[in-house]
């Protein structure tokens, strides 16, 4: 690849068309469902006529081609960016045709995390719209003999104001593209007053074909000839096969062979979990085959995790000094004094992400390059890993994103998809991977475990003079480098240094802890038990103050005011906002939590016997969320969430219908977390299995209405698709605690064990 | 051999008799719009009908479907879109989609049974098919929007 296609700055992203030579495969096997159209030669944006970035393309018919470089695993990022290109563009969105980028460096960042999506490329996409609609005018100007300052653009048509004379994209698509590309400093973007689509919105652009079973999924790949393959990997992290049965397996009708996979080399980063495939004509035959392979597994040293002894390990360590991640004043000071103290422990466990789509890929390997349909978050990842596996370089993995079954971070770890690449070289042929739901729960990147210790000292009024944290957790660095036990200046601005209290003496520590199963990232991450921790303890000190949590809540966060996070915790990462664009506004943060206050209709009118609201406030992802909760508790101890009031500032909003159902959705996987989310390990192994073992809420257990506002905000775009989370398991312990005063510190509800 | 129909289309099954439904549409036929989630029937994502009612694909034997009438989500309007579908677009339903079409086809079969449900018909008609990214209260609506309530 020549290098300015790698540049991701300006010039990069508008020089567009590029020789993608390099890439050229024989393109025999496309699966017939590929609306994920780049081929091995470009883009049907490329390939336009006007095709002033690798991001658009518009061509004599008028089509607009719109490349979609973010996966879409149903936060609406494959509909929202391109809409944000489209507004500024001026075009008609019914005569967009999106495609879906592979994976490839010239399109920049494409790791469809950390809910940066729009944040990210908002002012790309403006740019190459702009820059498109400039060209298009240009055009028409010349045409016309007309100075460019007449003309305008008017829904995929440039039009003359003097003559009424009137052009579409179609017809001056040729002109511009003789045109050169202009400098960033000539482009006009449209006035706010002028956008059709940003803060407007749009249904999500596979909506018909997904109601209509039409749409491609990874699990619906399909090539001529390709096998399909089920692994049974090493119930125990680092094990490996000691021996197994090569015959049994093939007396199951349809299995062809079977196949090891080599263990990883520490650290395990992306790489295959290793074990053994079973190759079928269908994907039932591999699971059946499977059955017989009574493979013998030396388990190696991570056989001695159990969750429960590590529970205690991790709350000890919680209990001891850590490594301090951020200080103010002198808490030890304070507690030297003596006077009144308030301490407690918080605990969740693992969670497993299950998206409905299990990981899924396939592979088809022939003359050192392979052409891999992946369901996944970070298609480049794709391309890194399997280039390692294979020994190849990483321009000779071509990775297609179908549309994926659900991510939750889960898919930005693509070892699903070397296993196909491994079985493609391996057999010659097109391979299929499918991991049953149960491979899904038992070998998984989960979300991590945590224990947290919070202790306050509190004046006469209740309102802390100190206040000391402690999290514990092992860390998604260990996933990277051996011997990780510590959370990463990333990890610990996950709401943890970043706590916005209004508090003289503070201090957050870190303790350590070792993986014994893959870590990973997990819609949020450790933003929940973080906020679960705060936000619970926030409601313990009202309550002990005899406060109402909300007053109390507002006066720990303070008066107004931007927190330089930075002065106390130098290592502050601020999800890579800047500090001008992005800071910790006390005031947004005030604001969201007396919306859902005043929307909930909190404090007023008496709750009946057993019901409680409880509320919760966090920001992640520059994104500010305050969630009232509704609960009705029954005697047996049955919770039901009748209602959620969640006040969203994510600054500007692009979409603000698939903003809310990201809100809406977050409330249903908190309810996960908060009923009956963990998963555990006895002997190293993972206990749970499928959604009996590891039940997710159901549509009886859902909230039922959850109600967002989206605060008008005039700051720039931050997260939606994580941000819902944090806040909402604390506003529901919160509210049982005000409906029945059981305090919860743990979770699952399922095992919950009561707090003082 | 297993006769049955597919979608209206007269087909006979001569593989592995265990073989789940499921994975003769998906691998067999390519009708790929029926998901796999589960493998035993606790997730619905699977779900066709049979004879007009919904079924879970992932735990029907092929031996249990001679004479079986099946239709799949491909299938479920024979021209246009099925107003359930139609509701399900207009209220932005899916957000990855993936659960939908097991969830459309349970969502026609509850309606069928219950033209007018209530909330708890409703719960009780669709609470055995997960949606991970939590679109129930879409659903929820979208089902009592089709059954003619204004929503």
């Amino acid at each position: 690849m020549s290098d300015n296609i790698l540049n991701v700055s300006r010039r990069g992203f508008l020089q567009g068309m590029v020789s993608t030579g390099a890439l050229i495969l024989s393109v025999r096997l496309v699966p017939d469902f590929l609306w994920a159209a780049e081929t091995a030669t470009g883009t049907r944006a490329d390939h336009a006529i006007l095709h002033p970035s690798a991001f658009v393309g518009i061509d004599t018919d008028g089509t607009v081609y719109i490349v979609a470089h973010r996966s879409e695993m149903g936060t609406s990022s494959r509909t929202s960016v391109p809409l944000i290109l489209a507004d500024e563009l001026d075009a008609d969105w019914k005569r967009v045709k999106l495609e879906q980028a592979i994976g490839d460096p010239r399109y920049g960042d494409q790791d469809t995390d950390g809910s940066h999506s729009v944040r990210s490329f908002y002012d790309g996409m403006r740019e190459a719209g702009a820059t498109a609609r400039l060209m298009l005018t240009q055009a028409a100007a010349k045409q016309w003999g007309v100075p460019v300052s007449e003309c305008h653009s008017d829904l995929h048509a440039i039009v003359h104001k003097g003559s009424n004379r009137k052009a579409g994209y179609g017809e001056l698509a040729a002109a511009a593209a003789a045109l050169p590309v202009p400098k960033k400093e000539e482009l006009k973007f449209k006035p706010k007053s002028e956008w059709r689509y940003i803060g407007k919105g749009a249904s999500i652009y596979d909506l018909a074909d997904i109601c209509t079973g039409k749409a491609g999924y990874g699990m619906d790949a399909r090539l001529d000839g390709m096998v399909y393959a089920s692994v049974e990997h090493p119930p125990v992290l680092g094990g490996k096969v000691k021996s197994y049965d090569q015959k049994a397996p093939l007396q199951v009708r349809g299995v062809k062979q079977t196949i090891p996979i080599k263990p990883f080399t520490p650290p395990h980063h992306f790489q295959p979990l290793g074990g053994v495939a079973v190759i079928a004509d269908n994907t039932w035959a591999a699971f059946q085959g499977r059955k017989k392979l009574n493979v013998a597994w030396d388990n190696g040293p991570n056989a001695s995790y159990n969750s429960d002894q590590y529970k205690k390990e991790l709350h000890d360590t919680a209990r001891k000094p850590g490594k301090v991640v951020r200080n103010i004043g002198d808490v030890d000071a304070v507690f030297a004094k003596g006077g009144k103290v308030v301490e407690a422990d918080y605990y969740l466990p693992h969670l497993a992400h299950a998206t409905m789509e299990p990981p899924v890929a396939l592979a088809d390997y022939r003359n050192g390059k392979v052409t891999i349909w992946a369901p996944t978050q970070n298609p480049q990842a794709v391309q890194e890993t399997v280039a390692e596996e294979l020994g190849i370089p990483k321009e000779n993995v071509i990775c297609h994103v179908p549309l994926l079954g659900g991510g939750f971070g889960r898919k930005s770890k693509p070892d699903y998809a070397a296993e196909a690449a491994i079985l493609s070289k391996a057999l010659g042929r097109p391979v299929k991977v499918v991991w049953s739901r149960e491979d899904d729960i038992k070998f998984g990147f989960y979300h991590s475990v945590a224990a947290m210790y919070i202790k306050a000292a509190l004046d006469e009024k209740g309102k802390p003079t100190a206040w000391l944290q402690r999290s514990v957790f092992p860390p998604i660095g260990s996933t990277f480098a051996l011997n990780t036990t510590y959370g990463d200046a990333g990890e610990m601005a996950l709401g943890w240094t970043d706590v916005p209290f209004d508090l003289p003496n503070h201090r957050a520590e870190n303790g350590p802890a070792e993986n014994h199963v893959r870590i990973g990232w997990f819609r949020s991450v450790a933003n929940i038990y973080h906020a679960f921790a705060v936000q619970s303890f926030a409601n313990e000190l009202a309550h002990t103050a005899g406060r109402d949590p909300l007053e109390y809540l507002l006066e720990l966060i303070g008066p107004a005011r931007i927190v330089d996070v930075k002065a106390s915790a130098p290592e502050y990462a601020n999800y890579d906002g800047s500090p001008q664009d992005y800071p910790l506004d006390t005031a947004r943060m005030r604001r969201v939590v007396e919306v859902a206050a005043e929307k909930s209709g909190w404090g007023k009118g008496k709750p009946g016997k057993g019901s409680g609201m409880g509320i919760a406030v966090h920001r992640s992802f520059l994104t500010y969320v305050a969630t009232v909760a509704q609960v009705e508790v029954d005697d047996k101890g049955e919770v039901k969430i009748p209602a959620v009031h969640t006040a969203v500032d994510a600054g500007l909003v692009v979409n603000p219908e698939a903003t809310r159902a990201q809100f809406e959705g977050a409330a249903v996987f908190g309810t996960s977390i908060v009923r009956s989310g963990e998963i555990t390990a006895k002997n190293g192994a993972i206990e749970q299995s499928n959604f009996d073992s590891y039940p997710v809420a159901r549509m009886n257990e859902a909230p039922y209405k959850t109600n967002v506002y989206i605060v008008d905000s005039d700051a720039p775009p931050a997260g939606v698709g994580e941000p819902g989370v944090p806040p909402f398991a604390p506003a529901v312990c919160n509210a049982i605690f005000a409906a029945t005063g059981r305090r919860i510190r743990e979770l699952p509800l399922s095992r919950a064990t009561t707090g003082a | 051999m297993i006769p049955l129909k597919v979608n209206g289309q007269e087909r006979s099954f001569d593989g592995d008799p265990d073989l789940p439904l499921l994975w003769y549409l998906r691998d067999v036929l390519g009708l790929t719009g029926t998901k796999f989630g589960c493998g035993m029937a606790l997730c619905g994502a699977c779900t066709v009908h049979r004879d007009g009612k919904a079924i879970r694909s992932c735990a029907t034997k092929m031996s249990t479907l001679a004479g079986s009438e099946i239709t799949t989500i491909e299938a479920i309007s024979k021209d246009g879109l099925h107003p359930v579908q139609e509701k399900w677009i207009e209220f932005n339903v899916p957000q990855c989609g993936y659960c939908q079409s097991g969830q459309i086809m349970q969502a026609i079969s509850l309606l069928k049974e219950k033209p007018k449900p209530t909330d708890g018909d409703i719960d009780a008609g669709m609470s055995g098919n997960i949606c991970r990214c939590g679109t129930y209260q879409r659903i929820r609506a979208a089902i009592k929007a089709a059954a003619g309530e204004t929503v």
